[in-house]
């Protein structure tokens, strides 16, 4: 069975080539827009991995890494956070708040399938 | 995926273009309330995106220069510079030229290159001085190209699950490194009622050999780095081993990563004991340790090995008489080692004991090498045929294709070089006997070209070569009829299908009805079966008329050694070929009285002829009262010897009796035993063919 991934971002355009790569390597891709978005849809499906952004409106990338790792059901979902260089802080944080790993905008293909194969096999 | 590539950017274009709308909106707004955070949040986000995204699809030009206001408008958002009058006209400035860049990047006019440099400039002014942004960990890894060998110790804290890290998976990206030796390290895991399901016991030691440098290795942990403790070591690579192929000591090791103390270390090595051992039943070190360290010393020693060959030359060459000479030599020590063994038991001294175990086990280990430095491989021998079946067919006006499998199969380079006469001779008959012509073919509803195959494969302390064709097969009615009219059956004899095959090796018989250029020329099978029985191998056959013919045959790896069972009669003692044994059975008075003059003996409900070696070599005729028989079997024949005493396996050099006793052909060569005397080795192909067909007959009518 292929496993489903869910994407977060509220950029479409990210949304769209994150999605067209993983679906590529045979994975079931989900969409949220953002946090809330992201939450409402965990609820309903079942996600082997998260890839998110950091900055979103509504709910932003680590107040969702902190919901789901409070969540039982999620609790040792891998997470992936987009973030760009300028925001090492913001890394950390993510981290903190318990983000498996992170992957730096902007990225290739390649790079994002060798990070989703690290932290989900 | 250029087209995918394509429409990802139109999107982002489409994106972009709405986001810089929105931009001009919130900033207006920002401007009449500048306290606002959530509008300053959603300018930021709007320039994050742009700058993200725009990198992603490749418009490094926009990504680079929305980054000065993307960091501008972040130090506003945390408060370090104050929103002014200026920072909003700049970002509208700068929204402005975003646009005209995208415009530029979709092929509209290029935009104005000194607004870029101005602008940004600007906004560096407003800047606080920020950190180097950390260098981008995209883009190939700088390849070391030299191999090394890396000590990695990965011990993650109990707390690594709960970041959803899954440690195996990464063990994995190591491994698909280079070579690679994992042990895992149990030792902490507590007792199931202090056991936490959701916490990380295990930690792993990894030894890997590779070329590339060690930050790819730190890479694959990069997202657990601070839930572990991970310490990655150069262990070996080729300046440090200096060309020696051995690597640090077990306690080096063990005492270098901290595993036990030298006091400890010191203590132990008092005790003349395999060193890992003893470390663990004193409780210095767990297994597991000492596990990880010998594997760490294997891996290492293994790649300075491969190095060493590689250094030196593949290959040298060397006249193949030295090699005679060589294997000669290896023949004595084999024989003086077995007198020293015999004498050390004889000595019961234990340090005389222990010497000649140690010069025995050098000996197998010099004597196995040796033998595979005189192999050669059959290919050589293969390349040949396909000429000659190219010609062959051609002037038969035949089609013939020749396939060979199992070249690499090596074989004693002796075996080898007298082996080319009967191959040559068994593929000329595939060829011209077995394969028909064309037209025949088709009529019997095969392709017009036949296939001749050549196959070697490895069985045992054999090599099994078949030759196979897929021509008319032997016409078992026609053999038999032609051996009645030769003589060399009676008419009235039954015999299986495959006593009539092997008819074909009997001297004297030759199938092809008219004597052809090619085959036929009054060399036949019964010379290739002597030629394969004088390699002491064996041949054998299988046909089916109308679909082809297999001839097998059976070859010992070598020549110069072979493991033999030893016996004796009346003082004198013998070697028979351990190979060809298939049982030994015992021979009372009673059971002599019962054949009554026969020379048979029952064998699980089959009759088996005998020879007495006693009678046979004209020894004093005084048996004991229970005889043994060695029971033989050569290619389908079985025949018993009649000797007094098994004495038991022997090792066996063979050693010609030289030119003085030629003549005597059921005796193959001798050996020395290992307290001088000399044994001698049956020939049993000589001796089932001395016994000849008169023997073979009796059987057969026994038999039936």
């Amino acid at each position: 069975m292929s496993k489903t991934i869910m994407t977060v971002d509220d950029s479409s355009s990210v949304r769209q080539m994150v999605g067209f790569t993983l679906k590529q390597a045979g994975y079931n891709v989900v969409e949220a827009v953002d946090g809330s978005d992201a939450q409402r849809k965990l609820a309903a499906t079942q996600v082997h991995m998260l890839i998110t952004d950091l900055n979103m409106p509504n709910l932003d990338g680590i107040g969702l890494t902190r919901w789901v790792r409070a969540n039982p059901s999620s609790r040792f979902l891998p997470i992936i956070l987009l973030t760009t260089e300028s925001q090492d802080a913001k890394k950390q944080a993510g981290k903190a708040a318990g983000a498996t790993g992170w992957i730096v905008k902007p990225f290739k293909p390649e790079q994002l399938l060798a990070v989703v194969k690290k932290v989900l096999g | 995926m250029i087209d995918e590539l394509q429409a990802h950017r139109q999107a982002f274009r489409e994106e972009a273009n709405e986001l810089l709308a929105e931009l001009e909106t919130s900033l207006l707004e920002w401007e009449d309330c500048p306290e606002d955070q959530g509008l300053l949040g959603r300018i930021f986000r709007a320039m994050h995106t742009i700058k993200g995204s725009g990198a992603m699809f490749g418009f490094e030009a926009v990504a680079g220069f929305t980054h000065e206001v993307e960091s501008a408008l972040d130090q506003a958002r945390s408060g370090k510079i104050t929103c002014s009058p200026r920072l909003i006209d700049l970002t509208l400035r700068a929204r402005d030229h975003i646009r005209s860049l995208l415009d530029e990047a979709f092929g509209g006019a290029p935009a104005d290159l000194e607004v870029t440099c101005q602008l940004k400039s600007c906004f560096q002014a407003l800047l606080q001085p920020a950190p180097e942004p950390a260098a981008l960990p995209a883009g190939p890894p700088p390849s070391a190209g030299q191999e090394r060998t890396y000590r990695i110790e990965f011990r993650p804290r109990p707390g690594l699950f709960a970041n959803g890290a899954d440690p195996l998976l990464l063990l994995d990206e190591v491994r698909a490194l280079g070579q690679c030796a994992v042990i895992a390290h149990l030792e902490d895991i507590p007792a199931l009622e202090e056991y936490a399901s959701e916490a990380c016991y295990t930690h792993w030691d990894l030894v890997l050999t590779t070329d590339q440098d060690e930050n790819v290795i730190r890479d694959v942990f990069i997202f657990v780095e601070d839930e572990c403790d991970l310490r990655v070591e150069v262990i070996d690579q080729v300046d440090l081993s200096n060309g020696e192929a051995e690597y640090k000591r077990l306690g080096e090791i063990l005492l270098e990563k901290g595993d036990i103390s030298s006091d400890g270390l010191e203590e132990a090595l008092r005790e003349q004991r395999r060193l890992g051992e003893l470390l663990v039943a004193k409780g210095e070190v767990a297994p597991g340790r000492v596990d990880a360290a010998l594997r760490e010393q294997q891996q290492v020693r293994q790649a300075r090995q491969k190095r060493q060959a590689a250094s030196e030359f593949s290959s040298i060459r060397v006249p193949s008489q030295r090699l005679d000479i060589l294997a000669d030599l290896v023949g004595e020590m084999v024989s003086v080692q077995a007198r020293l063994t015999s004498a050390a038991s004889v000595r019961a001294d234990a340090e005389l004991t222990t010497i000649a175990e140690q010069v025995e086990r050098l000996t197998s280990e010099l004597r196995h090498n040796t033998m595979i430095i005189r192999m050669l491989p059959i290919g050589t021998l293969f390349n040949k045929f396909k000429r000659l079946v190219r010609d062959l067919s051609r002037d038969l006006g035949k089609e013939v294709e020749m396939v060979t499998v199992g070249e690499e199969t090596e074989l004693d380079k002796t075996v080898i070089e007298r082996l080319g006469d009967p191959l040559v001779h068994l593929i000329r008959n595939s060829v011209d006997h077995g394969i028909e012509p064309p037209a025949a073919r088709l009529a019997a509803g095969k392709p017009a070209a036949g296939v001749v195959t050549v196959t070697a494969v490895h069985s045992g302390a054999y090599v099994l070569i078949q030759i196979h064709d897929d021509g008319a097969g032997l016409d078992p009615e026609a053999i038999r009829a032609k051996a009645i009219e030769k003589g060399l059956i009676e008419a009235n004899s039954e015999l299986s299908r495959k006593q009539i095959l092997d008819l074909i090796f009997e001297p004297g018989f030759s199938t092809a009805k008219a004597v052809t250029d090619v085959s036929g020329r009054g060399v036949g099978m019964d010379v290739v079966r002597s030629n394969i029985r004088s390699l002491k191998g064996e041949v054998d056959i299988d046909s089916v008329k109308g679909q082809g013919a297999t001839i097998t045959l059976k070859l010992p790896l070598t020549l110069a050694i072979i493991d033999g069972l030893l016996v004796s009669v009346a003082g004198d003692f013998f070697v028979i070929p351990l190979s060809h044994i298939e049982e030994c059975v015992e021979l009372t008075r009673q059971d002599l009285r019962d054949s009554h003059g026969r020379h048979t003996v029952t064998v699980r409900g089959e009759l088996v002829p005998y020879v007495k070696l006693r009678r046979r070599f004209k020894l004093p005729d005084q048996p004991p009262d229970i005889e043994q028989v060695v029971i033989t079997k050569l290619e389908n024949a079985r025949l018993g010897l009649v000797v007094d005493r098994v004495i038991g396996n022997h090792q066996t050099v063979i050693k010609s009796l030289g030119p003085m006793f030629k003549h005597i052909d059921v005796i193959s060569g001798a050996t020395i035993l290992g307290d001088g005397t000399l044994a001698l080795i049956v020939d049993l192909n000589a001796l089932c063919n001395e016994l000849g067909l008169q023997e073979r007959e009796r059987e057969l009518g026994l038999g039936r």
